[in-house]
């Protein structure tokens, strides 16, 4: 019973965890290049979950400074996410212009099609 | 003099930054050649700097916005990343001038100076990710040069150079996300990103969160390692160097993996070793099969492969090996060996690369069987990939002997003779490989694609020959290479908690 | 959907709110939640609602592709540029200080230059991402 109380404790590791898993099974499992890029776009989610998450002070504010308030949640882990996720806006756009350009030079974005078309040459 | 002085960690990152954003206002590709050369060529000079005022006066911390750690970000220059900036910053700007005929050969007029602009890019990052101590900002930087390096290879002529920099985007994006999840962890048990705060008390917590902290150093472990090509996580690399044009590859391959071996260093021995017992911890356990697979298997497919970038990529993988190898000895020979060499790797793979390059622009092509006689029509640049491809072997005389001089040193020292034997015997596969292309090279009939292939010009000529002489130079005069990575090593191995006993 | 008259107002109407509430978000980031990445992406998006509705070439009349290109690097450099100052003025890179008297005025000026310099980078890039992907395949 131990065990099941951390996990509700912890609620937001279990589910950074599960869309950990989710994404990365994605991007392993299956040969649509889009639905890669879906993959890893909510694995790269589950990680803003991990910093931002453990930022919320429990009875904190937001931390504009307020002679009313003396609790205020940590706001680094917002900046640093905001960081990452423009870097995983950049990623996601390359990748999806990659896949333009592939779908362009070969006709079709599976990847199998596309290594027995690379076999063929 | 002495304000400039003190801008120059910040100078190192910010000139190559404000080239690549001048860069994306040029359209022409020649204009942009010359602006990228002008930039890079002062690059080196920061790192020489940098480099002499670390090795007389002891680390430089510079604190952006004048905000000091651990509250803001600190650029940290120790002896470790001054060794890598020269490195990065000389080997790029030594290639500078072979891009201009190359690119213009292998990439539209229109995308040249894009190409450029992202060449620059991914020098920022770079430099970057070595100087700074930061370690979400090391993150930031991975992906700068991880994205620019993306198009970099894309730009390749060879539609497969499309799947190759997806599949790199695809994996280099899984390594960077892993590296942050490890930065997370230990932000999380210490409340800090500046690696040397995080090692000042990464003790303390390591015993309240004994879990985390051991998770944080896989996933950064595995991150990492995705980057740098180790071993089983090698998958990208050699259609990402087979595909890309001559230029990438060759900048790609003599900078991005040395980079990325510098991070692991620092994790390992600037952080873990700091505050925890690394004989603890499962890093050498993790490292020895896999260096050894690495310096067995990817020689062995080397061996099998007719493309001969794809070969030398293959190589590299099998290199890296040696790298890591060091790493895992942690003493002071073998971790020597390892970071020399980083150094006298990426010399030699830089030459390889450009004489492959060279070859590409004059014959069209790089395939094994289509390359007979090549050595007779392209003297110059054959003998260059000989020279190069003897110091990867590790011929007495050459750079690379020197690196697996002190890696058997090493290996002997900690008692581990079998491991001596190895390097030996994995060198012996290098030796096939290498005698292959040259055997191709010098005694076959001279084939038709090479018939009226002659050296290049002058401009792609001398980047080649100074490499390839360096491969050689710095098996001679080893003060620069292993005398610097010799102090590297005791500063490193000094810093760690329990000494740097065999 | 060109010629579908309630989407053609109803849109022209929403666009000058759209960036207005976009200055706001910037300006406004002193004081509440905002700023340049929030404020670059709403700008872009006004000006994406423009080219769905009225066509691509339309929009790329009002924001044409080459001042697209162009802003891009120009609010890098304007990034770049404030931390030089720094340097120029014998700080450290991004050493606000140099930008006023006092320290709270050196900040806000600093923030707001560098805040600006995102704007532009962010807007411009997420409409050359949609330029980019719209073009391909016609």
């Amino acid at each position: 019973m131990e065990s099941f109380k951390g996990l509700f404790d912890h609620y937001n590791y279990v589910v950074t965890i599960v869309l950990m898993i989710a994404g990365l099974y994605i991007v392993i499992a299956r040969g649509n290049m889009i639905k890669k890029l879906v993959g890893l776009m909510l694995f790269q989610t589950s990680v803003y979950l991990l910093y931002i998450a453990p930022g919320k002070v429990i009875g904190g504010t937001p931390p504009v400074l307020d002679a009313k308030f003396t609790v205020y949640s940590n706001p680094l882990p917002h900046v640093l996410i905001l960081t990452a996720i423009v870097v995983g806006v950049a990623t996601i756009a390359l990748g999806l212009a990659l896949v333009t350009r592939i779908h362009e030079a070969y006709g079709t974005i599976e990847e199998d099609e596309i290594f027995a078309r690379d076999e063929q040459e | 003099m002495s304000a400039l002085t003190a801008q120059l960690p910040g100078l190192q990152v910010v000139i190559p930054l404000l080239g690549a954003v001048v860069a994306a206002f040029i359209r022409r590709g020649t204009i942009a050649w010359g602006w990228a050369t002008l930039i890079t060529a002062m690059t080196p000079i920061v790192a020489f700097a940098l480099l002499i005022q670390v090795w007389t006066g002891g680390p430089i911390s510079y604190h952006m916005g004048g905000w000091p750690p651990p509250i803001g970000i600190e650029y940290r220059v120790d002896l470790l990343n001054a060794f890598v900036l020269v490195l990065v910053s000389l080997v790029s700007a030594i290639m500078m001038p072979y891009a201009r005929r190359s690119v213009a050969h292998e990439i539209d007029g229109d995308k040249q100076a894009w190409f450029y602009c992202m060449y620059l890019l991914c020098l920022t990052g770079l430099l970057g990710i070595t100087i700074t101590g930061d370690a979400f900002n090391a993150f930031v930087f991975m992906e700068i040069s991880s994205l620019s390096s993306y198009v970099l290879i894309a730009m390749g002529r060879d539609r497969r150079a499309l799947v190759a920099a997806y599949q790199y985007l695809i994996i280099g994006t899984i390594g960077a996300t892993f590296y942050v999840v490890g930065v997370g962890l230990l932000y999380l048990v210490t409340g800090s990103l500046n690696f040397a705060d995080i090692a000042l008390r990464l003790g303390e917590a390591s015993a309240v969160y004994p879990r985390p902290v051991l998770a944080g150093l896989a996933f950064l472990f595995v991150g990492i390692s995705l980057k740098l090509a180790l071993f089983p996580l090698h998958v990208w690399l050699p259609n990402a160097y087979a595909y890309a044009p001559s230029f990438a590859t060759a900048f790609l391959a003599a900078t991005a993996t040395k980079v990325a071996i510098y991070l692991l260093l620092r994790v390992i021995f600037s952080i873990y070793g700091v505050a925890l017992d690394l004989k603890t911890l499962p890093v050498s356990a993790v490292l020895y099969p896999l260096s050894i697979a690495a310096m067995f298997i990817a020689s062995i497919l080397a061996v099998y492969e007719t493309n001969l970038k794809r070969m030398l990529a293959y190589s590299s993988v099998a290199q890296i090996g040696y790298i890591t190898l060091g790493i895992a000895l942690m003493n002071q020979a073998g971790l020597t060996g390892g970071i020399v060499h980083l150094f006298n790797h990426a010399l030699i793979k830089g030459a390889l690369f450009l004489a492959l390059g060279a070859i590409l622009y004059r014959a069209g092509t790089i395939k094994l069987e289509q390359l007979g006689g090549v050595g007779r029509t392209m003297p110059l640049t054959c003998a260059a990939f000989v020279v190069a491809g003897m110091s990867l072997m590790g011929v007495p005389g050459t750079a690379g002997f020197i690196s697996k001089y002190y890696l058997i040193v090493g290996a002997l020292n900690a008692g581990m003779w079998p491991i001596a034997f190895l390097i030996v015997a994995s060198s012996l596969i290098a030796l096939v490989y290498i005698g292959r292309a040259v055997e191709v090279a010098y005694f076959r009939p001279v084939s038709s694609a090479v018939a009226h292939a002659k050296d290049p010009p002058l401009l792609m000529l001398v980047p080649l020959l100074v490499l390839a002489f360096a491969s050689v130079y710095f098996g001679i005069d080893t003060e620069l290479s292993a005398g610097v990575a010799g102090r590297v090593a005791e500063t490193l191995l000094s810093g760690l908690k329990v000494g740097g006993a065999n | 959907m060109k010629f579908d008259l309630i989407l053609r107002v109803g849109v022209k109407l929403m666009i000058p709110f759209m960036l207005l509430f976009a200055l706001y978000v910037q300006l406004h980031a002193d004081y509440g939640p905002g700023g340049g990445f929030q404020a670059g992406v709403i700008t872009a998006g006004a000006v994406i609602v423009y080219a769905l509705i009225f066509g691509i070439e339309e929009a790329q009349r009002v924001v044409p592709k080459r001042l697209v290109e162009l802003l891009v690097p120009l609010g890098v450099l304007i990034y770049a540029g404030t931390g030089l100052l720094g340097i120029l003025f014998g700080k450290n890179f991004l050493d606000y200080s140099v930008l006023g008297a006092n320290p709270p005025l050196a900040r806000e000026r600093g923030i707001l230059f560098v805040e600006i310099g995102v704007l532009l980078t962010v807007s411009s890039t997420m409409v050359a991402l949609f330029y980019a992907f719209s073009e391909r395949g016609r």
